[in-house]
């Protein structure tokens, strides 16, 4: 089971409270997180990354495990605590725009 | 009160949603709709006043396109009604009603994938929002969608999908069109409501197209447009349009708000004259018509594309009863020392009542009414956020 904690306006495009939990079949990364949680809410396609390019957007970033996994290749492996539920994938909006 | 009119308002952070009777004397303000994210335009169904389509964006999460089913109370995005989402054929939810990607295919012509950049290199056609949703005249699940950057995009099913009207951007001068300082957007569509193949759209800063095909082809519209701060100021495409209006009633006649200058055309678009007139000034966003008088149109003139607010600090509409070139002041109501707002280019409509109703949206958040042809004015609503686009609905 894997935790992701999503920005405030996310969550409300989602409908969600607090944390989304997702079971993921064989690896965990960045792209079957994201993958698993576009086809749970597909109101979130394009939201985080790009429809076409699959590229996330450019003031969102990864973190998880106090590290920035932003510019991580999306088929990595994420941090075993992550694939294990221990700690959350948090996907966060840059301090931007004022 | 019985609603007779409701005035949709989007905003920097939100959109809100006023209804009144039709004497317009007391409003109801619902919002915000969507708080926190850019509504650039919000617009009703001339089909179905229950139906409505706001385009909502941000710099974080990209665009949004949202629908109301229910005269704005409440809102979803198109295909995920109730929480059931469309599918693909394999049963993957689609979640693509904010899925804008640019036709590049060889079946539209050759593939368009350039425009001219800043520094006059040539640079990708990007999505970045959807400045304009102008919905069908006669049906609710057909809109067309302006964005930026400049192209036309269509949706047939109620905002599930949307498709390229790719022949706009594949005109031969797409290549040579290049963004004003808010970017290169498509922001006005006019649908002419006695021709179904017509349509008229207007781009920053590329100038006024028309299809007369039902968008399969297209032609620029820009002649007898005279602009200073481009190379050639005659040039056929290239000008700066920031608004063009049209009376339902003379499809033929339509007005436009350059940067500078008013304009009329008396030919769908083949010609236009200089009508700013008197004006103090002629630079502006909005342009507007009235809704019983087909030569009755109004403008807010801005002190200029540096300093983007009324002269001498007094909000003033101007009013001109001969299609153009003789204008009046309109500021009885409105405040006349110490302001400094703007008033962009969707921030202005007419409802259609007996005595038409006028209003507009600032930068500083009021949305004013008129309720006698411009005469006086009302704030019906004063400390939103900076007001984006207002538009208007007559209800049945």
């Amino acid at each position: 089971m894997i935790r992701v904690i999503l920005p405030p306006h996310l969550r409300n495009l989602a409908h969600v409270n607090g944390e989304v939990k997702l079971d993921i079949e064989g690896q965990a990364t960045q792209r079957t997180v994201l993958d698993a949680l576009e086809a749970r809410y597909p109101m979130l396609r394009g939201t985080i990354r790009d429809h076409l390019t699959q590229k996330r957007r450019a003031f969102l970033r990864f973190f998880a495990c106090q590290q920035d996994l932003s510019n991580e290749p999306p088929d990595t492996p994420l941090p075993s605590e992550v694939a294990t539920g221990k700690e959350p994938l948090v996907v966060v909006g840059a301090i931007a725009g004022g | 009160m019985r609603s007779a009119v409701r005035v949709l308002v989007g905003t920097r952070k939100g959109a809100f949603v006023l209804t009144s009777d039709d004497k317009r004397e007391r409003w109801d303000v619902k919002g915000p709709h969507f708080g926190g994210w850019e509504i650039y335009h919000l617009k009703g169904s001339p089909a179905d006043s229950n139906r409505i389509y706001a385009s909502q964006s941000s710099g974080w999460f990209g665009q949004i396109i949202q629908r109301s089913d229910d005269g704005g109370k409440t809102w979803y995005q198109p295909g995920l009604k109730d929480g059931k989402s469309a599918t693909n054929p394999g049963g993957i939810p689609k979640g693509e009603s904010n899925k804008f990607v640019y036709d590049t295919s060889s079946v539209n012509g050759k593939p368009l994938t350039t425009h001219q950049w800043y520094d006059g290199t040539q640079h990708p056609w990007e999505f970045k929002r959807v400045w304009h949703l102008e919905p069908s005249l006669t049906d609710p699940d057909t809109v067309y969608a302006g964005v930026e950057d400049a192209g036309l995009f269509r949706t047939t099913d109620g905002g599930e999908s949307w498709h390229e009207v790719a022949g706009l951007r594949g005109h031969a001068s797409g290549p040579s069109w290049a963004p004003g300082a808010g970017g290169m957007c498509l922001h006005t569509i006019l649908l002419d409501p006695a021709n179904p193949k017509r349509i008229y759209v207007a781009i920053s800063a590329a100038g006024t197209f028309r299809t007369d095909d039902a968008g399969t082809t297209w032609k620029p519209i820009n002649r007898g447009l005279h602009s200073q701060y481009i190379p050639n100021p005659e040039a056929e495409v290239g000008h700066c349009v920031h608004k063009i209006a049209m009376h339902p009633s003379r499809p033929n006649t339509l007005f436009m708000q350059k940067h500078w200058d008013v304009m009329r055309s008396n030919d769908a678009g083949e010609s236009w004259l200089e009508v700013s007139g008197n004006l103090p000034t002629d630079f502006g966003f909005p342009i507007t018509v009235h809704a019983h008088e087909p030569e009755t149109i109004y403008v807010v003139p801005i002190k200029s594309d540096s300093e983007h607010y009324p002269p001498d600090g007094k909000l003033r509409v101007y009013r001109s009863r001969t299609g153009g070139s003789e204008w009046e002041a309109l500021s009885r109501g409105l405040p006349q020392h110490d302001c400094y707002v703007n008033v962009l280019r969707g921030a202005m409509a007419v409802d259609s009542l007996d005595s038409c109703g006028l209003y507009f949206g600032t930068t500083g958040g009021q949305v004013y009414a008129s309720v006698d042809d411009g005469d006086s004015w009302i704030p019906i609503v004063r400390d939103l956020p900076a007001v984006f686009s207002v538009e208007v609905q007559n209800l049945p």
